[in-house]
């Protein structure tokens, strides 16, 4: 690049952030209280919108002057609606589960007055003598955030935010960069993608880079459809200028004009809070035409995907931006050779881009410090199931799934035990407890039998029956195949048959060994990763659960007292409470009676297997069970 | 064009550069199962999952419509990999379908016949669940009927029509399980903008589409 015009771009680049700086400063300092309200849809979920409204009302009708500023998600999924007060004199304070009535006393108490109710505090965000800190909580030993740093810190929808908090000047950075130096510190810090596979990303920029064809496009896969998992989400909603950034600095490295970023329509706040930062980024010449004064030119468009899971694969993305049904073809030939139109097509998951800044930054040596021999950086995982802190968090690679579930996700509610943990949404496996002190990484875990994936993370206690497990994600594969090649169209579907023939007591020990062997074939001859990966919910359950299946079928149990049809609701007649009715009552179908002792009785003929009644059994009495198989239940006298 | 010499269970052939692997054996007299294959489409949709062969250094079976001819390649096309794989995606398919041959127009000429003849098959597969749809058979058109419970879904006929003809009547809708083809939301063939040329019924490899008798 000319010497020129990097002059106009640090020139221009300083201005803008200094102007963002005094707007952050006189926000954070400027002598007024500043309430933070996380309205991702973690947030909004829990009532988050209300809350907003809620503290908007107070303040005015306190006549108090202090801005409300609606921000992403911290990670503390569980707490939410989080709402976090800065107000000068005290540490900024985070307050979890807040509805209108907290809400309004936290104005009325903390901010008019000087209390700053502890009874509701979640954690401060600074270290101080008041109340503890996040840096006190014992998952913060764990916890490393690199992309999730800004999430839940600064407003999504103020691009002023994020360049004060260091964003764009990694771009400002690179541009003074010759492209193949930025790939060469990629491909230093041994980033691999993060969106399933971790195909090395240094190396995928250098394929399209040195590939041949014009324009060469440029992809950002926002198309996160894995049940339980939802890291892109919450960085788009929460930081959608970092991955903006990863693109535009990606776009520079590999020589393309030109992004798409393909989210999904379900993230609709997703979609809109990416729309309004390219909108700011290119008002501030950070997007479009001679960006900040260079030779360089980059525009990106907002893609939105059409509700298949399988165009999160990269030919079927590639198919439907086309306009054409998403689809897989055969690979090679690969994008990065031959994608979108034909062209040198790179492809990277909103979190790999999300590295960049931060490696363009800090510098390849940096990222190489955190992480494992082979997977370097940290891993988002979005701990979802029988965990107590469900949410999002960020570790080094090699933290072990020990840590990451009972230290940062606090174990298992309830005092329930653990059972296994599924990894890697329907395309990775279920590990059991002998797996749990495994260091995750892309390499240990798909050695274990299961897969990073995007990072879903699905806690299973005794209660989760592994075989309707993995007839839960099988079914949701082959329901989300497109049906075009017979190994994943028929074949997943030969699987579903039986499993759901197991689940319901019909299955046969012979029909074990055809799901393997099926299994396979699966594997070595699906067309795309969708059906190559498919069976491995089943497999891993198998290779670790293979008793629970073998109780299905030989005994007709349920060991986890899941499956409806292996299980009946019984009144154990020495605890039922004479003079209570509660499941008398709530029985949706009138299959409870009491008999002339007033002792409950269900008639497991006109049972639907609801489980009212277990619910409803106050705990005092606790008289009803389940038991498995259904035989077990003793004949009425 | 360079020509390309391979061999192919132990026989030498050569074929032009670039060639794929099943066009290559075919041309020179040694059968690979196939059914979605073209061989004037730019790309195979590799759909089928019968071509499986074994290329010597590779340590998977590859499809052998994807694969391209190389100098010195050594293919197996009966390695007991390859095999396993094709005859799994036959029974898959033969499981799906009515196998209704003594019933049948296309009983003699129907290409699953002959491939589960080569890959030593039964018709009626024991393995898996038979597992049907049960959908209309569409006899409006005055040349010919469709019946779809006997399509494998290899889109030869919607290549045809669509790609060669230019014409589109034909096409793939829904995924997974369902998906099938059929015409614009499923009207029958005679509404449709169909010229009854016949094209996709000599394009079939099964009964799925069979002239109505003269």
């Amino acid at each position: 690049m000319k010497a020129a015009g990097l002059q106009s771009v640090v020139s221009t680049f300083r201005e803008i952030k200094s102007r963002a700086e005094s707007q952050w400063w006189e926000l954070r300092d400027g002598g007024k209280p500043v309430v933070l309200v996380g309205t991702a849809t973690c947030g909004r979920a829990a009532g988050a919108l209300e809350v907003v409204q809620a503290i908007r009302d107070e303040l005015k009708k306190q006549k108090l002057d202090c801005p409300v500023i609606e921000v992403g998600c911290m990670g503390h999924c569980y707490a939410e609606p989080i709402v976090t007060i800065i107000k000068p004199g005290y540490p900024p304070i985070c307050y979890g589960h807040v509805n209108p009535v907290i809400a309004e006393r936290l104005i009325r108490e903390f901010i008019l007055g000087d209390d700053p109710c502890l009874e509701f505090v979640l954690g401060a965000l600074e270290e101080n003598d008041l109340v503890p800190s996040f840096s006190d909580f014992p998952r913060a030993k764990f916890e490393k955030k690199v992309i999730l740093k800004n999430c839940g810190y600064i407003d999504p929808q103020q691009i002023e935010h994020y360049i004060a908090n260091g964003g764009y000047s990694a771009l400002v950075k690179a541009l003074q960069m010759p492209p193949e130096k930025i790939i060469d510190e990629v491909k230093r810090s041994g980033l691999r993608g993060r969106g399933g596979a971790g195909f090395p990303a240094g190396e995928k920029w250098e394929i399209c880079r040195n590939a041949s064809g014009k324009p060469k496009y440029l992809i950002c896969n926002g198309d996160e459809g894995d049940p339980g998992a939802f890291m892109d989400r919450a960085i788009l909603e929460s930081d959608p200028h970092s991955v903006l950034e990863g693109m535009l600095i990606a776009g520079y490295a590999i020589g393309a004009p030109f992004g798409y970023l393909y989210v999904r329509a379900e993230y609709p706040l997703a979609v809109r809070r990416a729309q309004l930062a390219l909108r700011q980024a290119r008002k501030l010449n950070l997007l479009g035409r001679n960006i900040l004064g260079s030779d360089f030119s980059f525009d990106i468009k907002l893609f939105q995907g059409s509700g298949a899971f399988v165009c999160g694969e990269e030919t079927a993305l590639i198919a439907s931006l086309e306009g054409k049904p998403g689809i897989p073809h055969y690979r090679p030939p690969y994008p990065a050779t031959n994608g979108l139109y034909g062209k040198p097509t790179l492809i990277n998951n909103v979190k790999t881009l999300s590295f960049i800044r931060h490696i363009i930054q800090n510098g390849a040596e940096w990222f190489v410090s955190i992480g494992t021999e082979r997977s370097k950086g940290t891993a988002v995982f979005a701990l979802a199931g029988k965990v107590v802190n469900t949410g999002l968090t960020e570790v080094p690679m090699g933290t072990t799934l020990r840590q990451v579930i009972f230290d940062v996700g606090s174990g298992i509610p309830g005092g329930k035990r653990f059972k296994a943990v599924q990894i890697g949404g329907p395309s990775g496996g279920c590990l059991p407890e002998s797996a749990l002190d495994l260091p995750i990484d892309f390499d240990s875990l798909a050695d274990a039998g299961a897969m990073m994936g995007s990072g879903g993370m699905i806690v299973l206690d005794e209660d989760d029956c592994m075989v309707e497990i993995a007839r839960y994600f099988l079914d949701f594969t082959q329901r989300e195949s497109c049906g075009k090649c017979t190994f994943c169209r028929l074949g997943t579907k030969q699987m579903l048959e039986v499993l759901d023939e197991i689940t319901k007591g019909k299955g046969k020990i012979k029909d074990l060994d055809m799901l393997v062997e099926l299994a396979e074939d699966i594997k070595a001859g699906s067309l795309c990763g969708l059906g190559k990966t498919a069976p491995n919910p089943v497999l891993s359950t198998l290779r670790f659960f293979r008793d629970e299946y073998e109780a299905h079928i030989k005994e007709g149990r349920c060991p986890a007292l899941m499956c409806r049809e292996l299980i009946a609701y019984y009144i154990i007649p020495e605890k039922c409470e004479r003079s209570c009715d509660a499941c008398v009552g709530t029985c949706t179908v009138e299959a409870i009676s009491a008999n002339k002792k007033r002792v409950k009785v269900i008639d497991q003929e006109k049972c639907v297997k609801c489980g009212t009644c277990l619910t409803s059994c106050p705990p005092q009495y606790n008289a009803v069970v389940k038991l498995s198989p259904p035989s077990q239940v003793p004949a009425s006298k | 064009m360079k020509t390309i010499s391979l061999t192919i269970d132990g026989k030498k052939v050569t074929a032009s550069e670039g060639e794929k692997v099943l066009w290559a054996a075919l041309d020179n007299g040694i059968y690979i199962p196939n059914l979605c294959a073209l061989r004037d489409a730019s790309e195979s949709p590799a759909a089928c999952c019968l071509c499986f062969v074994e290329v010597e250094g590779k340590s998977q079976p590859v499809t052998a419509c994807t694969e391209r001819v190389e100098q010195g390649m050594v293919v197996n096309t009966r390695s007991p990999g390859a095999l396993r794989l094709a005859r799994t995606a036959l029974e898959l398919l033969l499981a799906s379908n009515v196998v209704d041959c003594a019933h049948c127009p296309a009983n003699g000429s129907c290409e699953l016949q002959k491939i589960a003849h080569h890959l030593g098959v039964k018709l009626k597969t024991r393995r898996f669940r038979k597992l049907l749809r049960e959908l209309p058979v569409d006899s409006s058109s005055p040349v010919f009927i469709y019946d779809p419970n006997k399509c494998v879904l290899c889109g030869r006929c919607v290549w045809v029509c669509r790609e060669r003809l230019g014409i589109g009547v034909l096409g793939f809708a829904h995924r997974g399980f369902e998906r099938l083809v059929t015409t614009f939301a499923d009207e029958p063939i005679a509404e449709s903008r169909c010229r009854e040329c016949g094209e996709c019924v000599v394009a079939c490899p099964t009964g799925a589409l069979t002239f109505k008798e003269q």
